[in-house]
């Protein structure tokens, strides 16, 4: 495909003795948004953490942007700059202020030019309605707040590929709509190609250009958004969608 | 118990009091430059001298200072090193201290979450950019109660260069006691000359511990 952004091809997963991904095969085009579903414990979050080298894998590759990783720790540390991933924990650093939390990333890593960038974030913070925040510390935010922030941080690096960890799953019911709100703006307006892992079966159902139904680390579906919903082929997607009560 | 006695012995425990002063900071300072080379070393796995400096910590934790000192005092001259008995005093501070404090800095530098490390690594951040932004301030703010401790420990070993004849505290007390046999009087006074040094920096500590772990970051 041309304008595919990420194939993974026959990728295994073992903790020890204990295989955690079978034989993971699938592939995302630019612009593209795929929702990692399945019942917990079933590798979802193991398998975004391998896209960007959290995880290492035993066989198997991946091919970021037509190009072989090589999965050393330098050669992650490079792609990482592309492929941007946000946690469930948030994990802003807590000694540092929200300000230079994001800039760390593009001026010490990228090098980019400090008065460019803070004019940048800027702009990224108003967006999210943060910007008053600039020089608040972590602590001092709520959790909705908090997880806004690491989205601006992972957004400063200009990735070309997002990857959201259960992005909501440690926040409060009523911060889960504003961060939710961004990740939709990313796909409307920006266009990004994006993994999301999410238990909003609502939000999975509005963004999912694709599943991905993950069980006991195997791929069991790979369907558009919309058929999964409503004609999921597997009888494990149908109960696993059955359970979810959306 | 005579206050003329305690009176007259009161100069030459000022002499003792400034040098356990003297000793204590020397040893204090050389033994936090000793423990961040080791655990900066640790942290950074350097091949072959992470494992010289684990021989070195393990050899200096796992002996009595008296028995180090001893070493240094006897031993050294037979092998033809001769040091003052202050240096002595001194270097087997900073051999003992060392160790305790590459221990305190490690502990602070691995009780950093792997999730900051990973959320460090997520933004492209290089080893060494990990560890001068993320590892490094966090894990020093960690490493302070440890820190503390190791201070007010080595303050008190310093009683130990008596068996070498340094003149601090314990050692002009006991000369003293063996001059005019007022053990009474001259033990009151060492009581009180280490109180003085131990219990107000002891509070200090305990009120910069409080600060980092609830104030700073934020307030």
């Amino acid at each position: 495909m041309a304008n595919e952004v990420l194939k993974v091809e026959h990728l295994e997963k073992y903790y020890q003795k204990k295989h955690v991904l079978h034989d993971i095969n699938f592939s995302i085009s630019k612009g593209e948004v795929i929702t990692l579903l399945g019942p917990s414990g079933s590798g979802k979050s193991t398998l975004i953490r391998c896209l960007n080298g959290l995880e290492d894998f035993r066989n198997g590759e991946i091919t970021f942007e037509n190009k072989k990783v090589v999965p050393s720790e330098k050669n992650w540390q490079q792609l990482r700059q592309k492929i941007g991933m946000v946690f469930q924990s948030y994990d802003l650093f807590p000694n540092l202020t929200v300000l230079d939390n994001i800039m760390l990333g593009p001026t010490k890593v990228q090098k980019r030019n400090v008065e460019e960038v803070k004019k940048e974030i800027d702009e990224l913070l108003e967006k999210v309605d943060l910007l008053d925040y600039k020089n608040a510390y972590p602590r001092q935010l709520s959790g909705g707040q908090k997880q806004r922030i690491a989205i601006v941080r992972a957004l400063a690096l200009h990735p070309e590929f997002m990857l959201f960890d259960e992005v909501t799953a440690s926040l409060d019911p009523e911060m889960v709509r504003g961060v939710l709100n961004i990740i939709q703006d990313l796909a409307d307006q920006d266009d990004m190609t994006m993994i999301i892992v999410t238990h909003e079966m609502n939000f999975a159902q509005q963004i999912a250009d694709r599943v991905l139904f993950l069980k006991d680390g195997s791929i069991l579906e790979d369907t558009p958004g919309k058929k999964f919903f409503k004609d999921p082929t597997t009888d494990q997607a149908k109960e696993f969608l059955q359970s979810m009560d959306f | 118990m005579s206050w003329e006695i305690i009176k007259q012995s009161l100069p030459m425990f000022q002499q003792g009091f400034v040098l356990t002063l003297y000793l204590s900071l020397i040893g204090i300072v050389g033994s936090a430059i000793v423990g961040i080379i080791c655990s900066l070393v640790q942290y950074f796995k350097v091949p072959v001298l992470d494992k010289v400096l684990q021989v070195y910590i393990e050899i200096s934790r796992n002996t009595p200072l008296l028995i180090q000192l001893f070493f240094l005092y006897y031993a050294f001259p037979a092998m033809g090193i001769k040091l003052s008995a202050q240096l002595c005093g001194i270097i087997g501070l900073i051999f003992l201290g060392g160790s305790y404090m590459a221990a305190g800095f490690s502990g602070g530098f691995n009780g950093v979450s792997k999730k900051q490390v990973e959320s460090g690594k997520a933004i492209g951040l290089s080893r060494w950019q990990l560890a001068r932004y993320i590892v490094f301030p966090q894990g020093f703010a960690l490493s302070i109660p440890a820190l503390a401790a190791n201070i007010i420990f080595l303050i008190k070993e310093t009683s130990i260069f008596t068996v070498i004849a340094i003149p601090e505290l314990t050692n002009t007390a006991l000369d003293l006691i063996g001059l005019y046999y007022n053990s009474n009087e001259y033990l009151f006074v060492l009581v009180v000359a280490y109180a003085i040094i131990l219990i107000p920096l002891s509070l200090v500590l305990t009120l910069l511990e409080r600060r980092v772990r609830y104030g700073t970051f934020g307030n």
